[in-house]
């Protein structure tokens, strides 16, 4: 029966022919990449391309000629270059240039006067030397001629070439180059620190009987809903110069790095706590049963046994925590004093200096921790999974009571520390002027008296970050969907993979600054957005692009990978299914998703900050620039509302998700 | 080793063609030198196939022989490289799924699980131009054909297995495809509910008469389901045919090696029809393998025959006349499987090689067959199959 031919036969592959759907997913899914490429590849791109442009006045490429008194005998023409080396009146370090660089020419000739009759003619000698005469840009080997009250308003403009320079003027910078070591050393102290504490929660919750699990539960998630400002506003309250408990500190000040390290410890706790739990709750009881069927001690289990299979997990949120700590920029602008972070530099370099070039090269070395510590993440995670099999048997802890009591203390001083920050800043909000006078205000919530913005900031915050929730989950999910349950177009989906990945290791202060380099340019056709609600809304869907997808796959990869077939084999459309069935059953995490947006949105400083405008101020960089103008408790005030809006939308998505659960989700528990 | 593993060939194979409603009737899918390529691996070698309107045919093979892409690529969910694909006499070849014409049901069922039964079986049928009362009827009528009307307001999830394997049939039925594509349908399933849906669904597709295409990797789904069974290894068809001519006529050794149990004996060719084994010659089933070319003999355990427990033993009464192919052997092991005995015989003539016979029950009664004990076989010369050695 074999008969068949053993070859295959010469000629082109069969190409299917491509139904109405796939035609209608792979444009959505290019839709969606378009997106991303203009908002985060190309901004990146931009970003990375300014830190190696070198500005450079090169005068070698500049001609001169001079007439005599008479205004009519030139002299035989010579390069500036030439020119300069004759008279040394241009200085070395004046050759360096921004990209507004100006280099006025009148210092070359010690006898200049503009109402002498001289005159002056100057050439570019190739097509890039360019200068200007008041603000008409010339340029190329043509001769122009100048009279001197002309010749008075030229200004070389400096060549853009190609290399490291940057760089290098950054790394003999030592005033710039100790923010590396700084942001390691705060990065490191506190990623220990946090990785200790959070495992100890962690462990509290998933292995013993304590009381109050719910309670802490709800406890330690609250800095998520906060802003990274406000812990440094309540340490300043607490240690500050007219702080509480300032002599704790014994002399220390506040402002710098015990105060980052602090801040950082209660910001980064909740995404520790989530990674180290997680690990920790997917324990097989089965080894445990093994080790003490073994005759190991508990000591010897926990070694063995409970810090191995949770390894990966305190890896990953070791690098999660680093990656966070280095990268934020709201809490040591607010605490650090004068000691200063990698993220801190971009912005005085940006803000303060107008360097962007200088900005861009920080930015740079920003992104080096933020992607290795991605890529070990990615590493890791890809190994968690194998740990768990359908067989382990999950662990429940027995109820001892010394040991559940000692959890519930550890869990009670935790606690203590998160609602003591929240409450000082509670507080000072409050009262009259903590903590001298106790009368109880609501003076520091009139916002409109403030610098920052005022009420109009805290309504801009709450529409950016509803719309970043409504058009983020949809562009994530829809995106999502055409990745995951597409046929073929491979290179296009694999390219779309990494876009979608990209944004996990960019820290939002590079974005931001991309997005001024990309935007801002008057020859890009987008420049339009640029100062609106809409580019505010678009980076930071495109800031917390990557957490949303991976939450939209892994529900999208726990449906029958065959319900497309099937649709499709009833004569069924796409979308059909997409509404009735996809949507449905992914509910939850749509919800996820959308609360993940919007309480992030509402909390986000980083990349905003670049990318405000007086129409679009937003109420955490209200409080980050009333804390500047020294208006603490309008600041701490403000960030009680975006803490107490947050709340306020996670009860709204409980509601929601409960109500809609229970028409769409029947299913799970009939 | 493979005797080892599979069990259960039926102890009464006759030659009784079972193809019945598929004989006289036309054709319906075309399969024309179909390859599919993965990079350098070829998953299908020009494979050509013809299956009649309102047959049930079975791709059978072990996993990796090529037959779910070929079911795929009928179903236009993975497109092969090269060749044509005819149903009904339309060319399907590379037409989209939602263009072509069949019902599919999965391993895995893809029941939508927000959605009711009855939700689930109109899933196909809702559309703008239909009347609601259309549809309800035709759902009620399905949910009746699979003897599911009492769960319609159910969730899949509430359901068991074979309920929601049957729901999967009706749902794909609804829209009366022309074809019906089922991809392991059964082995999500447990052994006994696999039994009784074996006989369910093919009592249903015979009740409907919707020509069917299964995969299986189970012979015995295959033998007890199948009008034609489509052997298949490597990426072609190894060889086509009813339950009883892949089982009886195996065309080659594969074959008779994948279907039910083998006794593989090496040989060599003296003649048309003999063969010299080992010590010993014997008559075979005819052939036109050369003579002098190594060879494999084949012969199911079911197919020898016991003759007592000696050449003379005095209650065989089958032993008058010319005998062809006796072999002396003793009973080195005997493993009592329920219905019958399966009994591994080793005989000086056969070297060191170990015969299995599966004897019926009656029969070690009757002959006195036990561990240890002398008997006498034969090896019915129609029976032994030759094939050419492998590679």
């Amino acid at each position: 029966m074999s008969a068949a031919p053993l070859a295959l036969p010469t000629g082109p592959a069969l190409r299917p022919q491509v139904a109405g759907d796939d035609i209608v997913k792979r444009g959505l899914m290019i839709v969606i990449m378009l997106y991303l490429l203009v908002t985060l590849a190309a901004p990146l791109y931009v970003l990375l391309s300014k830190s190696v442009s070198v500005y450079r006045f090169d005068l070698a490429t500049f001609e001169i000629q001079r007439s005599d008194a008479t205004g009519q005998n030139f002299s035989a023409p010579k390069t500036v270059a030439q020119l300069n080396a004759e008279t040394g009146a241009i200085a070395p370090d004046q050759l360096e240039a921004g990209s507004d660089g100006r280099l006025s020419l009148t210092s070359l000739f010690k006898d200049f006067n503009f109402r002498s009759p001289v005159k002056y003619r100057l050439r570019g000698m190739d097509a890039s030397a360019s200068f200007l005469i008041g603000s008409e840009l010339h340029r190329g080997p043509d001769w122009v001629e100048l009279d001197s009250n002309m010749f008075r308003r030229v200004a070389l403009r400096p060549a853009t070439t190609t290399g490291l320079d940057n760089f290098i003027t950054y790394f003999s910078t030592p005033s710039l180059t100790r923010a590396i070591w700084n942001s390691a050393i705060i990065g490191i102290i506190t990623t220990g620190l946090v990785i200790v504490i959070a495992f100890g929660l962690a462990y509290a919750f998933n292995r013993s009987r304590m009381r109050g699990k719910g309670f802490f539960r709800l406890v330690t998630a609250i800095p998520i809903l906060v802003p990274s400002l406000l812990p440094g506003i309540a340490l300043v309250y607490l240690f500050g110069n007219q702080g509480l408990l300032k002599d704790v500190l014994m002399g220390h000040s506040i402002y710098g790095p015990i105060g980052i390290v602090i801040g950082s410890v209660f910001f980064t706790l909740p995404h520790a706590l989530m990674i180290i739990s997680t690990a920790l709750a997917t324990a097989d009881a089965r080894h445990y049963e093994a080790a003490t069927s073994l005759g190991a001690t508990k000591w010897r289990t926990f070694w063995t046994v409970t810090v191995p299979g949770a390894r990966y997990g305190i890896i990953s949120a070791a690098f999660v925590v680093f990656t966070l700590v280095v990268t934020d920029f709201g809490l040591p602008k607010v605490i650090g004093g004068q000691y200063n972070m990698l993220a801190v530099d971009i912005y005085k370099q940006v803000i303060g200096q107008q360097n962007f070039e200088m900005g861009a090269v920080v930015s740079v070395l920003l992104l080096v921790p933020a992607v290795a510590a991605f890529l070990v993440d990615r590493a890791v995670q890809s190994r968690q999974v194998s740990l768990l099999s359908a067989r382990s048997v999950p662990y429940a802890p027995k109820p001892k009571t010394a040991f559940d009591w000692a959890c519930f203390a550890y869990c009670t001083l935790v606690a203590i520390f998160i609602l003591a920050m929240i409450g000082v800043c509670q507080l000072a909000a409050s009262v009259k002027f903590w903590p001298y006078d106790l009368t109880p205000t609501l003076r520091n919530f009139r916002f409109d008296l403030m610098d920052g913005g005022g009420w109009a900031a805290y309504y801009n915050s709450i529409t950016m970050a509803l719309l970043t929730a409504i058009f983020g989950t949809g562009i994530v999910f829809v995106g999502a969907y055409m990745v995951e349950k597409s046929d073929g177009f491979h290179i296009g989906r694999a390219l779309f993979h990494f876009l979608a990945m990209l944004p996990m290791a960019v820290p939002g202060m590079v974005l931001g600054l991309g997005y001024i380099f990309f935007f801002n340019n008057p020859a890009n056709p987008l420049h339009a957005i640029y100062g609106t609600m809409a580019i505010l809304v678009v980076c930071t869907i495109s800031h917390f692009y990557t957490v949303s997808h991976l939450t939209a796959l892994t529900a999208l990869k726990q449906m029958d990978r065959e319900f497309e077939a099937v649709a499709a084999s009833l004569k069924q459309p796409f979308h059909r299914l997409f509404f009735r069935v996809t949507i449905p059953v992914c509910l939850p995490a749509v919800l996820d998703i959308a609360i993940y947006m919007f309480v992030n949105a509402m909390t986000t400083v980083s990349a905003l900050v670049f990318l405000y405008s007086t129409q679009t101020q937003l109420a955490s960089v209200a409080v980050l620039n009333m804390d500047d103008a020294g208006d603490i408790a309008p600041a701490a005030a403000m960030g009680m509302m975006i803490f107490y809006t947050n709340v306020a939308a996670r009860l709204v998505h409980m509601v929601i998700a409960r109500r809609l659960l229970a028409r769409t989700q029947a299913w799970r528990y009939a | 080793m493979r005797h080892e593993i599979l069990a259960g060939a039926p102890a009464t194979p006759t030659d009784v063609s079972l193809a019945g409603a598929g004989a006289a009737m036309p054709s319906y899918l075309e399969i024309e030198a179909l390859w599919k390529v993965f990079g350098k691996f070829a998953a299908l070698k020009g494979v050509s196939l013809t299956v009649k309107e309102g047959e049930f045919v079975c791709f059978l093979g072990p996993s990796g022989c090529g037959k779910t892409t070929l079911l795929r690529a009928i179903a236009g969910l993975d497109l092969q490289t090269q060749g044509t694909i005819r149903q009904g006499g339309r060319d399907i070849s590379t037409l989209p799924p939602s263009k072509r014409d069949y019902g599919i049901v999965f391993q895995s069922y893809a029941l939508f699980p927000n959605l009711t039964i009855e939700r689930n079986i109109a899933f196909g049928l809702e559309n703008a131009k239909r009347p609601k009362a259309e549809i309800q009827a035709r759902v009620a009528e399905l949910l009746d054909l699979v003897g599911l009307s009492a769960q319609a307001k159910k969730y899949p999830a509430q359901l068991s297995g074979g309920q929601q394997q049957r729901i999967a049939l009706a749902r794909a039925m609804a829209i009366a495809p022309g074809l019906l594509l089922l991809d392991e349908p059964l082995s999500a399933l447990d052994a006994k509910v696999r039994v009784h849906l074996r006989h369910e669904i093919k009592e249903l597709q015979r009740k409907l008469g919707v020509t069917t295409v299964m995969v299986t990797h189970d012979q015995e789904e295959a033998l007890a389901m199948a009008d034609r069974i489509v052997v298949m290894n490597h990426g072609v068809i190894e060889q086509v045919g009813t339950p009883t001519e892949v089982y009886r006529h195996p065309t080659t050794l594969f074959v008779a090696d994948f279907i039910g149990e083998t006794n593989k004996i090496p040989a060599r060719v003296l003649a048309n029809g003999r063969l010299a084994s080992a010590g010993t010659e014997l008559a075979c089933a005819p052939h036109d393998i050369p003579v002098g070319s190594a060879v494999t003999a084949v012969i199911r355990p079911v197919d020898i025959i016991p003759h007592g427990t000696g050449a003379r033993s005095p209650g065989a009464p089958d032993t008058v006349g010319t005998l062809e192919n006796l072999v002396e052997t003793a009973v080195v092991k005997m493993e009592f499987l329920g219905s019958f005995w399966r009994c591994r015989l080793t005989s000086p003539r056969f070297g060191d090689h170990v015969l299995v016979a599966d004897l019926s029950i009656n029969a070690v009664r009757r002959l006195r067959v036990a561990e240890g004990a002398d008997m006498l076989i034969e090896l019915p010369r129609d029976r032994v199959l030759v094939f050419a050695k492998e590679g």
